[in-house]
């Protein structure tokens, strides 16, 4: 320690910066600081995660592929559905939006790293200990939580032992997101290089800032709410509990003061990714960069007043309908401002498509395909109609996994170069987006019917009457996830591709294309000249 | 559980050749409130068509013309003001067509006045409870005896051989055509809720509270729900079976009831 401190000591007295790489072995991983290896790990995380939630998500479609109990207790199919959301929420797309905002906003900002290094650490290790709390109480007597990822009660306090687990593991996440966020916002504030005015910013920083301002401001509430939900198991209160004088509606309440913004959360750094992406391969500057910064923020305030529109079936007064209709409708305006503005980012440019690109264009055509169910969901009679069906489980899925899971590979493909300096297949790249653009449609699409035929959401078996489009979701299903294991190919095999250019794409622009491919370890130790971030842009 | 699988499968070919089932629109019900849910439906969904065909199309047209291959240079604009206000200011309006006749249609259904019969209905792990409030009848309705039995697992029961499979219950809930039904929904364990689609009614049935809702049901039949709440395992088996029947066949059965007590 000692050496090591006086060498430091050294380097600095002499101002002369050795390219020193990464520490050798484990080390390198468990007490990083630095953002590339953080950022690698949020996302190597996030990929398990994303394979864990999916192979819950293949028991429970083939479970339902035909009517009647073939493989799982209905106890055992309700803890696949609970764990199945709080794993894909909480463990692969947060973090994998995470993990890119590790790698690129330095990159993109001309940074040297992350502003807090050391917190940014804490924040990665903290997840993997959440999330083997989380699984182990798969193993625990009564089985895993069961009772929905909204841990509605009373239903969530007859939870087994696994209830103070799911508690503390919540807890967990809510910790490691709160510093992440914090992080981004010091980072996009202080670190910015000089000539980068806020307005100069790229969309994929700037929608990260806005989600960041959202984790902040939602997930202490999320964490004041399951506090409660222990204190009314544990230590006697009733804050939700009718008989002592508390109100069940309440935890709704507060938890989609959380959970709507959180829904944001989970879209606005996609956004970014889009804006990103559809530019380059259009050979176009993004159409209207100010108003898509305006549209964000807007989405991310309406956010905040909007939450119980996942509640128009509790019993709430007529005026409070109206107003979380209204403001729910008025999502559409500046949702719709995104959606224009990258459609007129595309007209009259020069495209190619590439794997990213692909993916970026089937996340515009899909999620505005779960923009429409939005739309028709925010209309309270028809919601009353909607709500709790299957027309809910297909809106959701296609503005979260053709929306932000596509959202995700497109950002992989699209950055990869520059991470490892190397070209991904490109044919194989294709041949896993067109399964899986193909085969999400044949999951999810069928549930839309399935909604409006009225079956209800988080049933281990229905009646005969629901079998032909389950059957045909579930094929539809297991083809997305087989289809995924050929992203992990892709992405195993990429150094066997050709070299990397710094450019990489043709049409790139932004700072992170300045470094080369692979980018160092260390980039932008001193900042950027105000020309090359000019320069970058043009 | 191969078999139980083949057997499913089979009648699922069957079931699809046979029965033909395949529905992909909301019911439109028999509720005056339920024939306007399913056109407000309609309305936002040829809406949401409308607005699909305009973007899409535009994109479509973008991705076949505006392509490197076919030599296009890229042009150099990147902001219209003028777009940009008519395609904020064109939603806003089409919003306020959708929630003008939205609204109405709520005010509607918040109107419980004046009921000619009121049913307290609660909810328990996992059936549910009805009484019909001045009158001595009461009584629990849960899954039907048939369905019990084939709904265990390797139960070697085919689904599709069992009648209304998961949708029927031992007594249903029997109300005269053409009254104005109050429902008081309450639960007594957890939150569950009451969905009756045909008329066009989700309620949420919470612990120490009391929900208030109504319909007035226009044809006779029997309907079939099921609690659409999260409410423990056995949430998938908590079926709600209506039967409407004439007024005079009503007053019948509830005498008839009361007596059984």
């Amino acid at each position: 320690m000692t050496t090591a401190t006086t060498d430091a000591g050294v380097a600095h007295a002499d101002d002369h910066h050795d390219d020193h790489g990464p520490a050798k072995g484990i080390g390198r991983w468990l007490y990083s600081t630095n953002h590339k290896d953080i950022g690698t790990m949020y996302l190597i995380f996030s990929l398990i995660m994303f394979f864990t939630g999916g192979l819950m998500a293949m028991i429970i479609r083939s479970e339902l592929a035909v009517p009647g109990l073939q493989f799982v207790h209905p106890e055992f199919f309700n803890q696949m559905t609970t764990m199945h959301a709080l794993i894909m929420v909480f463990g692969a797309v947060m973090p994998a939006f995470v993990g890119l905002a590790n790698w690129m906003i330095p990159l993109m900002i001309g940074a040297p790293d992350m502003a807090l290094p050391r917190m940014n650490n804490w924040s990665f290790w903290i997840l993997p200990v959440a999330f083997s709390i989380l699984l182990s109480t798969l193993f625990m007597p009564g089985g895993s939580p069961a009772g929905g990822w909204t841990m509605y009660p009373p239903l969530v306090l007859q939870t087994g032992d696994s209830f103070p687990f799911l508690i503390f593991s919540v807890h967990l996440m809510g910790l490691s997101s709160i510093m992440g966020a914090i992080n981004v916002i010091v980072t996009i504030i202080n670190m910015r290089a000089p000539d980068m005015t806020l307005l100069k910013m790229p969309m994929f920083v700037w929608t990260w800032l806005i989600t960041a301002y959202l984790l902040i401001a939602v997930m202490p509430v999320l964490a004041g709410a399951v506090t409660m939900l222990l204190t009314d198991q544990f230590f006697g209160t009733s804050f939700f509990l009718a008989a002592g004088g508390g109100d069940p509606v309440m935890f709704q309440h507060i938890f989609w003061f959380f959970g709507h913004p959180e829904v944001y959360i989970m879209i606005l750094p996609a956004f970014g990714v889009v804006s990103e992406i559809i530019p380059t391969f259009a050979r176009k500057k993004l159409f209207g960069h100010d108003s898509m910064v305006y549209a964000a923020s807007c989405i991310a305030f309406l956010s905040f007043i909007v939450w119980a529109h996942h509640m128009f079936t509790v019993g709430m007064p007529l005026t409070g309908q109206l107003f979380f209709m209204f403001a729910t409708m008025l999502i559409a305006v500046p949702t719709g401002v995104k959606i224009f503005n990258w459609v007129a980012t595309m007209w009259r440019g020069s495209m190619t498509f590439e794997t990213p690109m692909l993916f970026s264009l089937a996340f515009v055509f899909l999620f505005t395909i779960g923009g429409f169910s939005g739309l028709m969901l925010a209309v309270q009679p028809a919601d009353v109609q909607y709500h709790d069906t299957y027309f809910v489980v297909a809106h959701f899925h296609y503005v979260l996994v053709p929306g932000s899971v596509f959202a995700i590979q497109a950002a992989v493909y699209y950055w990869l170069p520059k991470w490892t300096g190397y070209m991904y297949n490109e044919a194989l790249g294709k041949v896993h987006f067109w399964a899986s653009a193909i085969f999400v449609n044949l999951t999810f699409f069928p549930m839309h019917f399935l909604g409006l035929a009225s079956m209800p959401r988080r049933i281990p078996d229905y009646s005969t009457q629901y079998a032909d489009f389950n059957f045909v979701a579930s094929v539809g299903a297991i083809g997305f996830g087989l289809s995924q294991l050929l992203f992990v190919w892709v992405l195993l095999t990429c150094k066997k591709g050709e070299k990397a250019t710094d450019r990489v794409w043709e049409g790139s622009h932004g700072l992170e294309w300045t470094v080369p491919s692979p980018a160092p370890y260390h980039t932008f130790e001193t900042p950027p000249k105000s020309r090359i971030v000019n320069e970058a842009f043009d | 559980m191969i078999r139980n699988l083949f057997l499913g499968l089979l009648g699922l070919v069957l079931a699809s050749t046979a029965e033909a089932e395949w529905a992909i629109n909301m019911p439109k019900g028999v509720t005056d409130l339920s024939l306007e849910t399913y056109d407000l439906h309609m309305m936002v969904f040829w809406w949401c068509v409308a607005i699909g065909i305009g973007v899409f199309g535009v994109m479509i047209y973008s991705l076949i013309k505006h392509r490197k291959s076919r030599g296009v240079k890229p042009a150099t604009f990147s902001h219209s003001t003028t777009a940009e206000v008519i395609w904020t200011a064109i939603p806003v309006v089409i919003l306020v067509l959708m929630a003008v006749p939205t609204a109405k249609t709520m005010v509607r259904m918040e109107d419980s006045r004046n009921p000619d019969l009121t049913i307290v209905v609660t909810g328990y792990q996992w059936k549910w409870h009805y009484k019909y409030q001045d009158t001595d009848v009461a009584f629990y309705s849960s899954l039907a005896r048939s369905s019990l039995e084939a709904r265990r697992k390797e139960s070697g029961i085919d689904p599709f051989s069992v009648p209304n499979y998961l949708l029927e219950v031992d007594k249903p809930l029997v109300i005269p055509r053409g009254a104005k039904v109050r429902l008081l929904v309450t639960a007594n364990d957890v939150i569950h809720s009451w969905y009756l689609p045909a008329f066009s009614m989700k309620k949420d049935a919470i612990p120490g509270i009391i929900n208030e809702t109504w319909f007035r049901a226009n044809e006779t039949g029997t309907y079939r729900g099921q609690c659409a709440e999260l409410c423990g395992k056995d949430h998938g088996y908590m079926p709600i079976v209506v039967e409407v029947v004439e007024p005079k066949a009503f007053d019948a059965w509830l005498s008839s009831s009361a007596t059984e007590l």
